[in-house]
C-alpha cells in the first residue's frame, strides 16, 4: 500500500521531516503520536500533495506508484485522502454539489459511470446516516459557519463518500467531545476493511481507545523516534513525550 | 479629437437640434436642456486632474466619431436573444436609443400606471417629468451634462399610491448600427407614490461590433413606504462605452435595492448615487464586475445619510483577468442630522493575473455622532488553500478555481427571491466565466 522511505521535507528551507520510514500495508492502520510542531501535519500534508512544501529526498509510493510525480487531484483519485487538520470553509459551494463533483470525477478517473442526480443523492443518503450527518449541513456550503465538530463529522462523511484506498486524518478528534468522538471513530471503523488502510494522526491516546490501532509511531522533532503496537499509546499517554524524546538507545524500529 | 474639439462638436449638434425644433424650443423642458448645454460648456469632459476620474481615462472614447443612431428594423425574433425566458410581463425595447412600440408589449394596465418613452411623454404631458427630471441627478460632469442637454428619450415609469407591479419591467437597450458608431443617451424617469412596489431590469447590449456609446442618466424617485428593485446589466460588447449615473432618492420608510451587473463593455464608469432622505429608509446596494482583457470599469458609489435612523448595505464584488482594470470608490456621508445610521459597506476583488489591477477606495465621511459604520475590503487572490482543499478530493485545478470564481461571484445574487432571474444572472456569470 503506502511506502515512505527516507523522507525529508523542507519547510521555508527549514527542515522539518528528517528521514522517515513507514510502511503501511492494506488492511492496517497506523498511528502517528507526537508533540505539537514534531512534523505529523507536514508528513500528512505532503503525501496528500500540498504545495509549499519541498522535498529535498526520499521517496512516496502508493501501491508502487511514485505519489510525488503527481498532483493532489490525481493522488486523489488514486486513491489518498487527507481529513484535514483545519478543513477549509468554501462560501457559496454546497456540501453536495461539491462532493458530487468529486465523485464523479474519481469514478471517471476509474472509468465508472458518473452518477446521475437520483443515483447520487440515493449513496448519498447512505453515507449520511453511517456519518450521522445532519441534512441541513449537506445543503450548507462546504464547511460554512459549521462548528468545529461539524467539521471533523464533514471530513468522515466525505472519506465514507469517496471511499479511498488510503484514508490519512490530520487530528480528527481535536475538538470533539465524546459522542461526538464515538460517532466519528465509528465513521472510520465502518470503513475499515481488507483493502483499505489508515493513518491516523493526532497528539492525543483518546482516539486510539476508539479507532484501534495496528501499529503505533511516534514523531519527534521530524522523525520516527520509535515504533510499536497499541501499547506504546498507552505507555507515552502515562509517561509523556519527554520520556521517549531522550531515548536511551533504544532500537528504533520502523 | 482633443477634449475642446469634442466639446465645440458636441454645444454645435445642439445648436443644430435647437433650431430644428419649432415650438420645443420655448418649452420650459428646454430650459432644462439650455442650463444643461451651458454647464456642459463650463465643464467640459472629465479628465484625470478631477479627483473623481482620476483612475478612468475618458480619452479613448474621443478617437470615436459617435453619431445619433437611426431606427433600425428589428423583428421579435432578433430580440429574442436579449430577453429574459419566462420574465417576459413587460418588455419595453430601446433600439440606439429610441422607444420601439413594436417590439415593445407592456401587459395592460388600467390602473392610472405610466409606463411610457420620455418623448411620448414630453409631446403629451409634460408636466409629469418636469418636476423631476434633472432635480435629483446633479450636474457635477460633463456627461451628466451632456445626457441632460439631449434628453429626449428614454423611460418613464410613474406608478400611483399603493399599486404593485406584477413581475418585472425589463428595459432593453440595444445599440449598434453596421459601420457606424453610435451614441445614445438615454433618460429615464422611475416615479413611486406611497406603498408602491416594483422590480425593474435594464439590460445593454451591442447589435454590433462597433464601439459604441450609451451615456445614460435615471433618476428613481422612491415614495413613503415603497419597494423598489433595479437590475441594471451591462452587455456590450469589449470595445464599447458606458457612462450611467443613477441617483435615487427614497422617502420614508422606503425599501431601495440596486444591482449592478457589469459584464461588458471597454470603458463602463457607473455613479450609483442614492439619497436616504426620510426616516426609516433602507438602501442596498450590489455589484459585481467581471473583466477580462483590456475591460476598464469604474464603480462609483455615494450613499447619503441625510436622515436619523436609516439603514445602507452595499457589496460590491470583481474579479479581474488578463490586463483589465476596476475602480472601486464607496462614499458614504453620514450628515449631522442622520443619528441612528446604520451603514455597512464590503468590497471585494479577485485578481486572477499579475496584470490585472484594481483602484478601490472607501470613503466614510460622518459628521453625525451616534452611528454604526463599517466597511471592509478584501483583495487578493484566489484562496489557495480552498484551492487545494477541492484538489484533494480529486477535483482538477482548472474546475476547482471556476468553482471557486464562480461561487465568488454568485454570491451577490443570494438575496435574489426570482427563481428565474437568480438562475439568468447566474448563467450570465458562467458564461463570461467560461
Ligand atoms: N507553512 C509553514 N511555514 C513555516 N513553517 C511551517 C509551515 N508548516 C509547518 N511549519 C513548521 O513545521 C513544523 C512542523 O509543523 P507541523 O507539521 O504542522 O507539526 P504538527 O502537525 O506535528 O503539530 C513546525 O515547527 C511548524 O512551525
Ligand atoms: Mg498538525
Amino acid at each position: 500500500m503506502l511506502s515512505v522511505k527516507n523522507l525529508f521535507v523542507k519547510v521555508e528551507d527549514k527542515e522539518i521531516l528528517k528521514g522517515i520510514n513507514l510502511e503501511v500495508k492494506a488492511g492496517e492502520v497506523h498511528a502517528i503520536m507526537g508533540p505539537n510542531g514534531s512534523g505529523k501535519s507536514t508528513l500528512a500534508n505532503v503525501i496528500a500533495g500540498k504545495e509549499g512544501y519541498e522535498v529535498t529526498g526520499g521517496e512516496v509510493t502508493l501501491n508502487g506508484t511514485d505519489l510525488l510525480d503527481m498532483n493532489p487531484e490525481e493522488r486523489a483519485r488514486e486513491g489518498v485522502f487527507l481529513a484535514f487538520q483545519y478543513p477549509v470553509e468554501i462560501p457559496g459551494v454546497s456540501n453536495a454539489t461539491f462532493l458530487k463533483t468529486a465523485l464523479n470525477e474519481i469514478r471517471k478517473h476509474k472509468g465508472q459511470d458518473e452518477l446521475d442526480a437520483l443515483n447520487f443523492l440515493k449513496y448519498m443518503k447512505e453515507k449520511m446516516r453511517v456519518v450521522g450527518i445532519d441534512e441541513k449541513l449537506i445543503n450548507r456550503p462546504v464547511n460554512q459557519g459549521f462548528s468545529g465538530g461539524e467539521k471533523k463529522r464533514n471530513e468522515i462523511f466525505q472519506l465514507q463518500m469517496l471511499q479511498p484506498t488510503l484514508a490519512v486524518l490530520d487530528e480528527t478528534d481535536s475538538g470533539l467531545d465524546i459522542d461526538a468522538l464515538k460517532i466519528v471513530s465509528a465513521g472510520v471503523n465502518s470503513f475499515r476493511s481488507k483493502t483499505n488502510a489508515v493513518i491516523v494522526v493526532t497528539h492525543y491516546q483518546r482516539l486510539l481507545n476508539y479507532i484501534v490501532p495496528d501499529y503505533v509511531h511516534v514523531l519527534v522533532n521530524g522523525k520516527i523516534v520509535k515504533s510499536g503496537g497499541k501499547e506504546l499509546a498507552l505507555e507515552l499517554e502515562e509517561k509523556g513525550y519527554d520520556w521517549i524524546s531522550n531515548p536511551k538507545g533504544e532500537a528504533v524500529a520502523v | 479629437m482633443d477634449n475642446t474639439t469634442i466639446k465645440e462638436h458636441y454645444i454645435t449638434e445642439f445648436r443644430k437640434a435647437e433650431e430644428n425644433m419649432n415650438g420645443e424650443a420655448s418649452t420650459a423642458f428646454h430650459l432644462i436642456r439650455k442650463n444643461a448645454i451651458a454647464k456642459f460648456d463650463e465643464l467640459g469632459f472629465p479628465t484625470a486632474k478631477n479627483e473623481d476620474w482620476r483612475f478612468t481615462n475618458v480619452s479613448p472614447l474621443f478617437k470615436f466619431d459617435f453619431k445619433k443612431g437611426n431606427t433600425v428594423k428589428l423583428n421579435n425574433s432578433d430580440i429574442e436573444k436579449y430577453l429574459i425566458n419566462g420574465l417576459n410581463e413587460n418588455i419595453i425595447v430601446f433600439i440606439n436609443g429610441i422607444y420601439s412600440v413594436e417590439l415593445s408589449s407592456i401587459k395592460k394596465q388600467d390602473n392610472g400606471i405610466v409606463i411610457d418613452s420620455l418623448k411620448n411623454v414630453l409631446n403629451t404631458k409634460p408636466e409629469l417629468v418636469q418636476n423631476y427630471i434633472g432635480k435629483f441627478a446633479e450636474i457635477d460632469n460633463g456627461f451628466t451634462a451632456l445626457n441632460t442637454a439631449f434628453a429626449s428619450e428614454g423611460i418613464v415609469i410613474i406608478i400611483p399610491d399603493n399599486l404593485q407591479v406584477k413581475g418585472h419591467i425589463h428595459l432593453l437597450y440595444i445599440t449598434g448600427e453596421e459601420g457606424k458608431h453610435v451614441i445614445s443617451q438615454p433618460r429615464n424617469l422611475i416615479v413611486t407614490g406611497k406603498n408602491c412596489r416594483v422590480n425593474i431590469i435594464e439590460s445593454y447590449h451591442s447589435r454590433t461590433n462597433e464601439a459604441n456609446l450609451v451615456n445614460a442618466v435615471s433618476e428613481v424617485v422612491v415614495g413613503e413606504n415603497s419597494f423598489v428593485e433595479i437590475y441594471r446589466l451591462q452587455q456590450e460588447n469589449e470595445s464599447s462605452f458606458h457612462i450611467n449615473r443613477t441617483q435615487s432618492i427614497l422617502a420614508a420608510s422606503s425599501t431601495y435595492t440596486h444591482y449592478s451587473v457589469t459584464l461588458g463593455g471597454a470603458i463602463v464608469r457607473n455613479d450609483t448615487n442614492i439619497k436616504l432622505n426620510a426616516e426609516n429608509c433602507t438602501g442596498n446596494l450590489y455589484g459585481l464586475y467581471l473583466t477580462e482583457g483590456s475591460q476598464h470599469v469604474d464603480n462609483h458609489t455615494l450613499i447619503d445619510h441625510a436622515k436619523p435612523r436609516c439603514q445602507s448595505n452595499e457589496m460590491y464584488k470583481g474579479v479581474l483577468n488578463d490586463n483589465s482594470r476596476g475602480v472601486f470608490n464607496g462614499k458614504v456621508f453620514v450628515r449631522e442630522d442622520a443619528q441612528k445610521t446604520n451603514a455597512y459597506q464590503s468590497n471585494k476583488a479577485i485578481l486572477l493575473t499579475s496584470t490585472a489591477i484594481i483602484d478601490t477606495k472607501p470613503q466614510l465621511e460622518i459628521y453625525a455622532d451616534d452611528v454604526k459604520c463599517s466597511h471592509g475590503a478584501a483583495i487578493g487572490q484566489l484562496d489557495n488553500e480552498a484551492v487545494f482543499y477541492l484538489r484533494s478530493r480529486g477535483i482538477d485545478e482548472e474546475l476547482a478555481r471556476k468553482v471557486l470564481i464562480r461561487a465568488f461571484a454568485n454570491d451577490i445574487f443570494e438575496t435574489i427571491a426570482n427563481d428565474i432571474f437568480h438562475e439568468h444572472l447566474n448563467n450570465l456569470v458562467f458564461e463570461k466565466l467560461k
